[in-house]
């Protein structure tokens, strides 16, 4: 039905788009985060990084916690040694049986609540213990004191938890591979795509229009919205800031962390993932445009995409280093033509 | 009169500055810090800082990506030890202009924004060269492993001259002194004199005005007739330079260049010594970067073991809890500390250590009644 | 011809008019007031003289030089110096510095790395900064740090920095806004003395007692544009002024 080169040059795109799909949607997740509390509370968070770090070490720590096992010994078996044999049994299959097991294996999406709390009470203690006071300073003073916080964070996670990465399995049943390309009516095997990325960028889509609907549809979002557009009047309304600006941070605390927690499986997670994520995703909100929710997202996935075709053989082998640099290469440009970003508007931190 | 005192301490502070550097393998030795590797160190850092400085501390812009230049500074050494000569004096020439070059292109794009973007697209080119270095560049870089010498470089200087190092792998040597211990110090204070110099200059010079200028105010800058933009970039191709030569030293005394000089943690050290100094003073950044050096090399040396004689005084379990306490910022975890000092020294001293020396001193003359002139440049408060 | 001549100037922001066919001819060596109520198009009118905004249609010349499309700085470099609303000036800087630096810019053009001189043997400019303090009554403060001053002596010195410039037409954005009455009075007489030293000024202002105090011609400015320029004794009479005030939200 189609030629053969067709076939091969769609099946490469499709792959690409999709690849760039997961990794858009954890710079979308973050840099949504980013420019959320940059629009309202005004302050550059270099520590955000350092959350969506945090969210991911959250999935290791219950998967650690599910694992305590118990040991039993089993009398009626003995070891190649001639030992009676040991029985290790993780307590929560011992006292929950198959639901117990179900838990395990699912121990990444169940960290999503137990992520939720943890990161609400990690966001609000920052912006109340030391965010807070850095307000009325200049961004210089916010930037460096966010990026010492950002650094403290990651060497203590590098002390608990150690420097190398600590692989987080995918669910069983999400672990396979979903033959996309077969779905599109491409020859089979041509174009597959692991479940788990599917799940993460449902995930995602979901948790974006979360955020949103809560923006758009609250009267707690309408003011957060109508502080983005005009501190200065909000602040003159007589309505308490303090407390919102506290639930904001709480907020994109909470948006980051889900992004880390559900990214382990795709990245196993190591201390400094947060940094790595955290230089790109400014990228992302700088070309997305400072304070804007929609260009947060837009690039998010706009840049994805671009760095995942930018990867390809075929245009590595035409730029060869296209694939590391692609990203920045765009926010330069961007900011040449476009020096608000994508969607950015007038007026927000210049000068 | 006043005028004319001040130019009277500027002489008193540049010769105080000069015995303090030739004589600091003695001052130092008190602390421990009296050995050559670790005052090349606070030499080479000192020189880095200061050239921040005349970016971060006149013109207030924030860059996050000097390291690149720092990098840049050490690729041209070596090359050019391996391609020309093993002598410092060309290989530093080339670092200083390939940063330059390096720092105007940069500098031209960064600083069509302000603030925090300009902030973003430096640590943007800077994340850039590094992953390049690590990537399409290794056949320049020699990526992970790092740039290294070796016998069969031309170095078409030195033959042409008919030096040879035989079978050994040579050490940089300014005609025939080689640039490591003391001497490779000395050579490194002197410089860090020179650039002292060049920064105090430019500091009292009516150009070092305009940046200060450009600092406190952009928009009256516009309507005083002055075109912000090349000031700016010139402090920044200025601070690029100093970074350049920084580079270029730390390969005169280890000739190894690696692509982790260029990560942007780096970056963020400099910015550290710059504002724990005390951005815009003048020694601030000198003294910043030698605090953090030593404390570092203090730091990173310690081991469970130290820590245990250390704590040897107290009770077996105490001393076990002292030492599990004490092991996260010690040694491997030398970052947390820094990380915590830069956090207390935001909060707390943002004018860094040089405010600090001049609330104290201001504390004893309102107290004496007495006046005069300090000899340290009083910091104006940072501003955007 | 005057020495800031405007012709026919239009500016709309969106479907929003703020200014429509604008003419305004100011005489060297007057001071022209800008009044009209609030929304008139005033702070408009003045953004298009200093290079921050583009008419859409019209022009600006100043001594026969276009200044559509050229950057702030340049606009001063010709001769044009602009007093802010608030004061604009080198808060963290001394006041002798912050009148020097502008007298460098007038010796030394919009850049030059002048690097290996020091400040302390400019003593030419030095002087000059000296002088133009002791003028506003500031050099006793000299080398205090700017942003300590009170509202009136930031405004003295912001004009010190504007005239050590020397320049041929002096920009003022309600210059006693905000100020207490004695401030105001001071201002005034300080602004009278500028102006006999030949200076051009154009002012814009909401009060009518600067304005009367100063003006040469003064031109309304009403719904972006203006419907009469005369000298100060025949506004005041005016029915058309009235009605744009009274027809406005000023009083």
């Amino acid at each position: 039905m189609f030629p053969a080169w067709m076939l091969e040059t769609m099946d490469a795109i499709l792959l690409q788009v999709l690849n760039g799909l997961d990794k858009g949607g954890a710079y979308a997740l973050i840099a949504l985060g980013l420019t959320l509390i940059f629009g309202t509370l005004g302050v550059v968070n270099f520590a955000h990084g350092a959350l969506f770090m945090l969210g991911a070490f959250c999935a290791v720590t219950l998967k650690e916690i599910l694992s305590w096992e118990m040991v039993t010994i089993d009398p009626t078996q003995k070891t190649a040694w001639g030992t009676p044999l040991e029985v290790r049994t993780p307590y929560i299959e011992a006292w929950l049986g198959d639901a117990g097991s179900f838990i395990l294996d699912y121990s990444v999406p169940f960290s999503i609540l137990f992520a939720i709390p943890i990161m609400l009470v990690i966001g609000i203690v920052m912006e109340r213990g030391l965010i807070k006071h850095f307000y009325k300073r200049p961004h210089v003073e916010q930037i460096l004191v966010t990026f010492g916080l950002a650094i403290v964070l990651q060497e203590i996670v590098k002390s608990v938890f150690g420097a190398n990465p600590i692989p987080q399995p995918a669910p069983d049943m999400l672990s396979g591979s979903a033959d996309i390309g077969a779905f599109f009516g491409l020859p089979a095997n041509t174009v597959v795509y692991p479940y788990w990325r599917m799940v993460y960028l449902a995930f995602s889509g979901v948790v974006i229009a979360g955020v949103f609907a809560f923006l758009q549809f609250t009267t707690f979002g309408m003011v957060v919205r109508a502080g983005m557009a005009d501190r200065e009047t909000v602040g003159l309304l007589g309505i308490d800031i303090d407390r919102r600006f506290t639930i904001v941070f709480g907020l994109a605390a909470v948006v980051a962390g889900l992004a880390g927690v559900m990214y382990t499986p795709i990245l196993s997670p190591d201390y400094h993932m947060g940094m790595d994520f955290l230089v790109l995703s400014f990228v992302v909100v700088v070309v997305g445009g400072m304070g804007s929710l929609g260009g947060a997202v837009a690039a998010g996935f706009l840049l994805g995409i671009l760095q995942s075709f930018a990867s390809m053989n075929e245009v590595k082998s035409i730029f060869p280093g296209i694939d590391q640099i692609i990203i920045y290469l765009i926010a330069v440009v961007i900011l040449l033509v476009r020096p608000r970003g994508l969607m950015g508007r007038k007026g927000v931190m210049e000068g | 009169m006043v005028k004319a005192f001040k130019r009277h301490s500027d002489t008193i502070l540049m010769l105080v500055f000069i015995a303090a550097v030739l004589a600091g393998p003695v001052i130092l030795e008190p602390v421990g810090a009296g050995y050559p590797d670790l005052l090349q160190k606070f030499a080479i850092y000192g020189i880095f800082a200061l050239g921040f400085n005349i970016l971060l501390g006149l013109t207030g812009y924030l860059s996050f990506g000097h390291a690149a230049f720092l990098g840049v500074g050490s690729y041209t050494t070596v090359w050019t030890f391996k391609l020309l000569s093993m002598n410092p004096l060309p290989a530093l020439v080339f670092s200083i202009l390939a940063a330059g070059l390096f720092s105007l292109l940069i500098g031209w794009i960064s600083l069509r924004r302000t603030g925090i973007y300009f902030s973003i697209l430096t640590l943007a080119f800077a994340q850039m060269c590094y992953n390049l270095a690590y990537s399409v560049l290794t056949p320049i870089t020699n990526g992970e492993t790092g740039l290294q010498l070796s016998q069969s470089d031309p170095r078409v200087l030195d033959t042409a001259f008919g030096r040879d190092y035989g079978a050994v792998l040579p050490a940089s040597d300014l005609f025939g002194i080689e640039m490591t211990g003391y001497p490779g110090f000395y050579f490194c204070g002197v410089l860090l004199i020179i650039c002292f110099y060049i920064a105090l200059r430019i500091f009292r010079s009516p150009f070092g005005l305009m940046l200060l200028g450009v600092k406190s105010n952009q928009n009256r800058m516009n309507y005083t007739g002055l075109n912000t933009r090349p000031y700016a970039l010139a402090a920044f191709v200025i601070s690029g330079m100093y970074a350049g030569l920084a580079g270029g030293l730390l390969a005169v005394t280890d000739p190894l260049a690696g692509a982790e000089r260029m990560q942007w943690t780096a970056s963020g050290e400099v910015v550290l010594m710059t504002i724990l100094g005390g951005a815009g003073t003048l020694l601030g950044p000198v003294i910043g970067a030698g605090v953090i050096k030593y404390a570092e090399n203090i730091f990173s040396a310690f081991n469970e073991g130290t820590l245990q004689s250390a704590f040897s005084f107290l009770p077996e379990p105490l001393q076990h809890i002292a030492v599990s306490i004490t092991g996260l910022f010690v040694g491997e975890g030398w970052h947390l500390t820094l990380g915590m000092l830069f956090m207390v020294i935001v909060i707390f001293l943002p004018g860094g250590l040089m405010e600090g020396v001049n609330r104290i001193i201001n504390l004893f003359r309102r107290s004496s009644g007495g006046g005069g002139e300090g000899t340290a440049e009083t910091a104006p408060q940072p501003a955007e | 011809m005057g020495i800031l001549s405007v012709k026919d100037v239009n500016k709309n922001f969106g479907g929003l008019r703020a200014l429509s066919h604008v003419n305004l001819d100011v005489e060297e060596g007057t001071v022209h007031a800008i009044i009209g109520p609030n929304g008139a198009g005033k702070s408009t009118l003045l953004n298009c003289f200093v290079g921050r905004l583009e008419p859409d249609s019209g022009s600006v010349t100043f001594a026969d030089r276009s200044l559509l499309g050229i950057r702030p700085y340049q606009i001063n470099q010709i001769g044009i110096a602009r007093v802010f609303q608030t004061p604009e000036i080198f808060a963290d800087l001394t006041l002798i510095d912050n009148v020097m630096i502008p007298a460098f810019a007038k010796r030394d053009g919009d850049f030059k790395v002048n690097m290996w001189r020091s400040v302390a043997n400019e003593r030419g400019v030095h002087d000059k900064a000296m002088a133009m303090l002791e003028d506003v009554g500031l050099d006793m403060k000299a080398d205090q740090i700017a942003g300590q001053l009170s509202r009136g002596d930031k405004r003295r010195l912001e004009l010190a920095m504007c005239l050590v410039q020397e320049p041929k037409l002096l920009l003022l954005d309600e210059p006693t806004a905000g100020m207490a009455r004695a401030d105001t009075n001071n201002t005034i007489d300080l602004l009278k003395q500028i102006s006999r030293r030949g200076i051009t000024m154009v002012v814009i202002e909401h009060d009518m007692h600067v304005v009367f105090s100063l003006a040469d011609k003064i031109s309304v400015l009403a719904q972006g544009t203006v419907i009469v320029e005369d000298v100060p004794e025949k506004i005041k009479g005016n029915p058309k002024v009235q009605e744009a005030y009274l027809g406005g939200a000023h009083l």
